[in-house]
């Protein structure tokens, strides 16, 4: 068995003294592990850092197989993003989330291509919380938890919508929620694309695609917390408000 | 075999250490056992020596074979600068290379989301104890130049951030590197901070 992609680096763990099992996010085979021989030598430690976009080349004799990589970079983020503590708390948090989300060789390209835009446009810090966002929508939607928020899921209207039901995902106007408005999230206009995108509203917006990640897609794939790293993302720009 | 199998066990055991395989542990172990007076012996008696005095410093995490290592005791090298280290392999490097005269503080690790590595894992309270009680005026992050480095950095950053000078080790072109063999982040990162000469 053998492929060649392109791939996003997700995750390295050591495997004995040189050698390093990798996840990479690839288009055409998901999310895929391998090992790396020599991951630790001074030529390709700087090469797998997370985030870093590889030629990937892989092997093994069966499919079921775990296989090993032969890698070469086409291009490192790490210099952007150690550059900026924004940066920093957004590449490890869509690192850490692809890898916490994905299952293991189930491709998923229109999320591939997503989040390699989104990590292009890493270092731009007044574009990428807007951009992480609209990227955590399309992470929901892809893996089947995706808000619907074109209109009321009570009345069907498509003005008026001010909440998200907690359980489908879909917007509610204020008629609609009637006296179960209080049970009912927010819907920050950000989130349907409108309003001026300030952080503020941006972190609103993330608490709500937090819930669902946490109350929904979260417990449907195992037992595991989401991330702590995409708390320290939404930490890093509350405090960038203050 | 029976014969052997104190050597096959000791064999056995050399060849978990580092750098160390089956065959390379035969051959130390043929060595030593060559040179038992001068090589077996010596090292028998300076391990049993270290297993039963190598200890953590209370203070600052480095490994010595007392309960305060060498650096902390020294008074002078209470300068008012800390270097933080990830690993005590990393305050070992620092010091062979004999430019930093102040004292460490060895953190234990990395913040990793990955291994389950977070912030209460590292000893950065002890760190911020230590700023307090020794009257720290600079600490230095002296932490990899990876992901979980830089993010390690920030994070302490963040925690110290108005009670004391903070710096880095800069980031770059490695002494002897040529830029031909460099990968694109060094180049960028050595470009980004450039200096004027």
């Amino acid at each position: 068995m053998e492929w060649r992609d392109t791939g996003i680096l997700l995750s390295l763990r050591k495997h004995g003294e040189n050698s390093a099992i990798v996840e990479a996010f690839t288009p055409e085979h998901g999310r895929h592990a391998g090992v790396v021989r020599g991951a630790s030598s001074r030529k390709l430690g700087p090469v797998l850092q997370p985030g870093a976009q590889l030629d990937l080349q892989w092997r093994a004799r069966l499919e079921d197989h775990l296989g090993s990589y032969t890698v070469e970079l086409q291009r490192s983020r790490a210099a952007q993003a150690m550059g900026s503590r924004l940066a920093l708390a957004g590449l490890n948090a869509v690192v850490a989330l692809l890898g916490f989300c994905l299952p293991e060789r189930e491709p998923h390209l229109p999320l591939y291509q997503r989040s390699e835009a989104l990590l292009d446009l890493l270092g731009q810090d007044e574009l990428w919380p807007l951009a992480y966002l609209r990227w955590e929508m399309s992470l929901l939607e892809e893996l089947g938890y995706g808000l619907d928020l074109s209109s009321c899921a009570v009345t069907g209207a498509i003005q008026g919508l001010v909440h998200v039901s907690p359980k489908s995902g879909r917007a509610v106007s204020a008629k609609g929620a009637g006296e179960w408005a209080d049970r009912l999230l927010p819907l920050p206009p950000v989130l349907r694309g409108e309003g001026a995108a300030e952080d503020a509203d941006i972190i609103e917006a993330l608490r709500v695609t937090g819930f669902f990640l946490e109350s929904k897609l979260a417990p449907a794939i195992g037992t595991r917390p989401v991330p702590e790293a995409r708390a320290r993302l939404i930490d890093r720009l509350e405090q960038g408000l203050s | 075999m029976s014969s052997t199998k104190d050597i096959d066990a000791l064999i056995e055991i050399m060849a978990k250490l580092p750098g160390l395989g089956p065959r390379s542990a035969r051959r130390a172990v043929l060595q030593m056992i060559r040179k038992r007076a001068l090589l077996m012996q010596p090292l028998a008696d300076q391990m049993t020596r270290v297993a039963a005095t190598a200890r953590e410093c209370l203070n600052c995490g480095n490994i010595g074979t007392a309960d305060i290592c060498d650096i902390c005791a020294a008074e002078k090298r209470a300068n008012g600068q800390i270097c933080v280290v990830a690993d005590v392999a990393d305050l070992w490097a620092m010091e062979r290379a004999g430019v930093f005269k102040g004292r460490y503080h060895v953190l234990g690790g990395t913040l990793s989301a990955l291994d389950g590595i977070g912030p209460e894992e590292l000893s950065i309270p002890r760190l911020i104890d230590r700023i307090e009680a020794e009257g720290v005026t600079e600490v230095i992050l002296a932490l990899s130049a990876t992901i979980d480095g830089q993010t390690t950095a920030h994070y302490i950053a963040d925690q110290l951030e108005g009670r004391v000078t903070l710096t880095s080790l800069a980031q770059g072109v490695p002494i002897g590197g040529e830029l031909d063999y460099l990968d694109d982040g060094t180049i960028s990162a050595a470009l980004n901070a450039r200096k004027s000469l």
